[in-house]
């Protein structure tokens, strides 16, 4: 069957609101055949009854009318596509003012960063603003796209002079993966097919880049992680002993026989078995959903954690994590909100917030002691029960946590915790 | 799947299917009283076989809802009852018919039935008390609905607002509700439409035979091939004929056509939908052609 042996690439798209982020996604939509024709004739019609002079292709990719009426992106959306090889998941996140906020949401599952510039403009605020979220967010690859480069004559001078300034910028950021290619979206250079424009790029295409871009070895397979979902018992004859739990494999290579320790209690076992589904398995691995089984009868339940008993986190009240705040009202000491991490929730105590992060100069601000909305600060918390956490840096599902406003009930907060 | 892993990769189905999974019991874990909507479509189908998967050996922890719109295809309804059977669930049926008369919702012989599925809907789910609804929504189907948070909030009154929707980060769900709040779950919604049937071929699942290619009395209505059927009287000028077709979606039998095909097995849809011209709803969907914004504003609503 075509997808059962393809890979996925997932990826959030960043740009000021005029650098073309709308008409390349269009063009790699269009260009990868994933526009069917009733797509592109209602844009084609609404953009004709608006009096544009040419298909907006943006009216592709905003889906709300609201959007459409005032010609902005608000929210993210997920879009997709997909080559022979690969599918794609586009997170599309709007350049406006709700950027921080819109772009950590984005970035939280994202393997690659694209972000735009415009040729003309060169870097922005705006540009370093997504790279250095990009990087908090621990996105591993980092494709720093150099559009409208037919507005400045395909001229080399002009990608050179952005690309030693970008990469100059990055060296304080955390990027593992950099590429830097200059494109034309609106003419489809270096989109898809090589552009005869700009013979002195020998870099690949963009989608190239996305299709040959190895995000595999991403993941920790080295620090066994089991969070602990839901505990599988059926009240059945044929299954009455089984007691399975159940759960998505957060880290590591998990087998059966490993001897293993169950936090928060400290209780060791041994996997006795796996299951997928009703297949036994001999490994199961990030991001698989599986059910453990234990050659002992120990107490585990939703929120605990199955790790390797010489390799696990310690379960800590304490945590220090970098906050993006994403509400209006701020975030002050002493406030209470709930916090769920991995399978566990509990209630969290903001103690101190350490500074304010400027994301457009990465200076630290310790004067202000609040965070408002779109703003990223470095905060201390202290947790009704213990988190079993790992640093960000090393693991992006059991370093992750969300804060959650317990009056409203809305995500108010995203934590990447530090190690 | 394979007993080792050289180089720890899982297929880009194994992942959606892993994420699904994984939706389904966060879930069911949090959620006081969680129901599947169940429309007998394929994206349905994909779901409950999910949701087999994501308890076993256990039974599915849930009850399903299906809106009876009394204008559903009975191949579909048979499919059902099977599927039903064979994993032993609960199944809810919100019967538009029973809605008009109880008098929860009006008889407006006028007003199709797909917008009185909406009270119908929303009426289940208040008098069940079902505090989380899943949907097969996919985000590829529709843009308002690529704008769709898998944990979508709805109001007491059902609505939906997209200008206001919570940040959903890494695989972190807020469940989050206030007394008469439901949430809409769409654990596949990452998945697209080749997706959906590249899982049907690989999990040999049972899916109603209008998917595949038959004979079947059609006439032609706003450029759609529709099905001849006492519930859908012929109008002026429309001719009845015998033609060889399928079905790319399931709804309301007097809103869904069918598009000519001789595609007979998995393989051979596939091959069709990935080189296919038009959505499956651009192509066969009455129901979202009254204007560019109908899906968002019946979703604002409380569709699902």
């Amino acid at each position: 069957m075509a997808g059962t042996n393809m890979d996925l690439l997932r990826f959030a798209t960043a740009g000021s609101v005029d650098d073309g982020k709308s008409t390349l996604i269009g063009r790699l939509l269009l260009d990868s055949k994933s526009i069917f024709e009733d797509q592109l004739e209602a844009v084609e019609a609404t953009s004709e009854a608006k009096g544009y002079d040419y298909t907006d292709l943006a009216l592709l990719t905003d889906g709300l009318r609201s959007e459409r009426e005032q010609g902005i992106t608000i929210d993210v959306a997920y879009r997709y596509f997909a080559t022979p090889n690969r599918k794609f998941i586009i997170a599309d996140t709007p350049g406006h003012v709700q950027y921080t906020r819109n772009m950590v949401t984005g970035a939280s599952t994202a393997d690659l960063g694209l972000v735009l510039v415009d040729a003309r403009q060169g870097l922005t605020e705006q540009s370093r603003r997504h790279a250095v979220i990009l990087s908090l967010l621990r996105v591993p690859h980092l494709v720093l796209a150099v559009n409208k480069m037919d507005l400045v004559d395909f001229d080399q001078s002009v990608y050179d002079k952005i690309y030693a300034e970008f990469t100059q910028f990055a060296t304080k950021l955390n990027v593992p993966d950099l590429e830097v290619i200059p494109i034309s979206a609106l003419q489809g250079d270096n989109v898809v097919t090589r552009s005869e424009n700009m013979p002195w790029y020998s870099g690949p295409t963009l989608m190239h880049h996305l299709e040959h871009v190895h995000v595999a070895s991403d993941r920790d397979l080295i620090d066994a992680r089991f969070p602990v979902q839901y505990v599988i018992r059926p009240k059945s004859d044929e299954f009455h002993d089984y007691r399975g739990y159940a759960g998505q494999v957060a880290g590591g290579v998990l087998k059966p026989g490993d001897e293993v320790v169950v936090l928060p209690s400290g209780m060791t076992s041994k996997i006795s078995k796996i299951d997928l589904f009703d297949q036994e398995i001999t490994e199961a691995f990030p991001p698989m959903s599986v059910t453990v089984h234990l050659e002992d009868d120990v107490d585990v339940s939703r929120g605990d954690m199955i790790a390797r008993v010489k390799n696990a986190p310690t379960p800590s009240q304490d945590i220090d994590a970098m906050i993006c705040w994403m509400t209006t009202a701020p975030l002050q000491p002493r406030q209470k909100l709930a916090i769920k991490h991995t399978t566990r929730t509990g209630r969290a105590l903001v103690k101190d917030i350490q500074y304010r992060l400027d994301v457009n100069t990465l200076h630290r601000d310790q004067e202000t002691k609040e965070l408002g909305v779109n703003e990223i600060g470095r905060v201390t918390l202290r947790t009704t029960v213990p988190l079993l956490a790992d640093p960000y840096s090393k693991n992006r599902t059991t370093g992750s946590f969300i804060l959650i406003d317990e009056a409203t009930g809305v995500t108010v907060g995203a934590g990447m915790i530090n190690g | 799947m394979s007993q080792t892993h050289s180089d720890y990769r899982l297929s880009q189905l194994d992942q959606l299917e892993a994420e699904s999974i994984h939706i389904f019991r966060e879930v069911a874990a949090e959620f006081e009283k969680p129901v599947l909507m169940f429309s007998g479509g394929k994206d349905s189908i994909v779901m409950l076989r999910l949701a087999e998967k994501a308890f076993y050996p256990a039974k599915i922890p849930f009850s399903i809802l299906q809106v009876d719109t009394g204008l559903d295809f009975p191949e579909v309804m048979e499919t059902r009852d099977r599927w039903v059977a064979r994993l032993g669930v609960n199944l809810v049926v919100a019967s538009i018919d029973d809605a008009i008369k109880n008098g929860i919702i009006p008889d407006a012989a006028k007003i199709s039935r797909n917008r009185l599925q909406i009270p119908t809907l929303l009426n289940a789910i208040e008098e069940n008390g079902f505090t989380a609804a899943f949907g097969g929504g996919r985000r590829d189907e529709e843009k308002a609905r690529a704008k769709e948070r898998v944990y979508s909030h709805r109001d007491e009154f059902g609505q939906w607002d997209p200008k206001n929707q919570r940040p959903e980060l890494w695989s972190l769900y807020n469940g989050r509700l206030h007394e008469g709040e439901h949430m809409r779950i769409f654990p596949i919604s990452n998945w697209t439409e080749l997706d959906v049937w590249d899982y049907i071929g690989r999990e040999g699942i049972e899916i109603p035979s209008i998917y595949y290619s038959h004979q079947r009395r059609v006439f032609v209505r706003d450029g759609m091939l529709m099905s001849e059927t006492p519930l859908n009287p012929l109008r002026e000028g429309e001719v009845v004929e015998e033609r060889t077709v399928r079905f790319r979606t399931c709804g309301d039998i007097t809103l869904t056509g069918c598009v000519e095909s001789t595609a007979s097995t998995i393989a051979e849809i596939i091959d069709e939908v990935a080189v296919a011209r038009k959505t499956e709803r651009g192509a066969t969907r009455g129901d979202d052609r009254f204007s560019e914004a109908a899906m968002e504003d019946r979703k604002k609503e409380g569709y699902f």
